[in-house]
């Protein structure tokens, strides 16, 4: 008993989205991509993987909901309260010292991260003069996230996380709530540019202060890491900072030389 | 997908168990073979903080190196990995970990059927996939994976366990290769 869609088969389904919608996933580690591809043949109950592959070819918006549901858009505010507090206590302080604060969420897919950091600049001060730039490779995720509207059901815990990260005002301050959605204060999101960039095949498009990519390149396999850090380097002023997952290194990559890592966060520095 | 190396088939050992199954991965960890030469990876479904105490307290027990699963971490014979709290642990083919913090299957992240079946695809015949006591059906999809590309199946005896839901699930649901008690199962990772 294998999976319904193998190795070959994500093969071909790869390069149709590469040839036809221009989506490049022939680097993404290929453990998370079958298992994905294989839900999504599942789900959408294809009777075989010709007509899987049919309706990807033929019907462009189903190359939406491919993109859409292969990528993983699991995330949450505040997530790794402690990361939070790090950002707060050590690496805002050091953003406050420039004139003009640049912030670069890559793969910010919902926005839940954007926000958070916009709490965190708003609580500091630096809001103001500050930019997030979030991009993410999916438009239906952007739109989303531009909204600024989020479920009312997950506010508690991200209450809960706001305040284990060292939050001293009454999350509920942030948002209004109407029936199960909150709307948070267009205060946070009118610092935000949303974009769409994709990682794999686009160019560093500016110059930040600190990068913030968090299980996002757990996705990618060793060498698109290395691909995508290299591009993060040419992104980030000297003296930057790039903040990754929890579970994530820049050991791996060339470009560690010139960075030192600070404190027990995944958060390194650019120093040469 | 079985390699062949100089010693025939790669061999992996993946250990599937719920947070009340802690103690019997620490009594297998230390009556393992401190030459051991095979890789061993254990999934405990566990609460969310991302602290690494879990890793220390298993590395008291044991002679082998103990260490959570980084992403794109190589996986090599004689060491111990956990599988960190909040991720998925994946098995690449070619032999690598990779993380995955995609949804909750079965209420669990990390999953036990995910690491089960990933393993299953990479070392075929060479898996040896343990389940322990458990209060849910994760790992059992994965005991059937592993089963059917020729690897090795064991659960822990359900007398024994402290909650035999998860063993049993396994039993009712397959023929299982090995039925062992506690004290049964580090002998037998042993002479693997």
């Amino acid at each position: 008993m294998d999976t319904p869609v193998g190795e070959p088969e994500i093969k071909l389904l790869l390069n149709d989205m590469l040839e036809l919608y221009g989506f490049d996933f022939t680097d993404y580690a290929k453990a998370s991509l079958k298992r994905r591809i294989n839900r999504l043949f599942t789900l959408d109950r294809f009777p075989s993987f010709a007509e899987f592959r049919y309706r990807l070819r033929s019907d462009p918006d189903y190359s939406k909901r491919f993109v859409e549901q292969i990528t993983v858009n699991v995330t949450e505010m505040f997530r790794d309260p402690v990361f939070y507090q790090n950002l707060r206590e050590h690496v805002l302080p050091v953003l406050a010292t420039y004139p003009f604060i640049r912030i670069w969420h890559a793969g910010c897919s919902t926005g839940e991260e954007a926000f958070s950091m916009a709490i965190l600049l708003k609580e500091a001060n630096l809001l103001h003069k500050s930019l997030l730039y979030a991009t993410d490779l999916n438009p239906q995720v952007l739109q989303k996230a531009s909204t600024g509207i989020f479920p009312m059901s997950q506010m508690k815990q991200y209450s809960e996380n706001y305040i284990a990260a060292g939050g001293k005002e009454d999350f509920s301050r942030y948002y209004t709530a109407s029936y199960n959605m909150v709307k948070f204060d267009e205060e946070l999101s009118q610092r935000m540019v949303f974009s769409t960039h994709n990682l794999v095949s686009e160019s560093s498009f500016n110059q930040f202060q600190l990068i913030m990519c968090r299980n996002v390149l757990i996705y990618f396999e060793k060498d698109l890491q290395g691909r995508v850090f290299a591009l993060f380097d040419d992104s980030l002023e000297n003296l930057g900072f790039l903040a990754l997952g929890s579970k994530e290194t820049l050991k791996l990559s060339p470009i560690i030389s010139k960075y030192r890592q600070e404190g027990k966060e995944k958060i390194w520095r650019k120093i040469h | 997908m079985a390699q062949n190396s100089l010693n025939g088939v790669q061999k992996i050992v993946v250990i599937g168990g719920s947070a009340g199954s802690l103690h019997v991965i620490l009594h297998i960890l230390a009556h393992l073979r401190a030459d051991l030469n095979i890789p061993i990876v254990i999934v405990l479904h566990r609460k969310n903080d991302s602290d690494s105490s879990l890793s220390q307290l298993m590395a008291f027990r044991t002679y082998l190196p103990v260490k959570e699963a980084d992403d794109k971490e190589a996986i090599l014979p004689g060491n111990v990995y956990l599988a960190p709290a909040d991720y998925h642990l994946l098995i690449e083919t070619d032999k690598n970990f990779s993380l995955d913090d995609s949804e909750k299957i079965n209420f669990s992240r990390p999953s036990i059927d995910v690491t089960f079946q990933t393993a299953a695809e990479a070392y075929g015949e060479g898996v040896t996939g343990i389940l322990l006591s458990g209060a849910n059906a994760d790992g059992v999809e994965g005991l059937s994976i592993i089963k059917a590309l020729k690897g090795t199946i064991v659960v822990q005896d359900p007398a024994t366990a402290q909650v035999p839901y998860m063993p049993q699930q396994a039993i009712d649901a397959m023929p299982i290769d090995h039925i062992l008690t506690v004290e049964q199962i580090p002998a037998f990772i042993n002479q693997l």
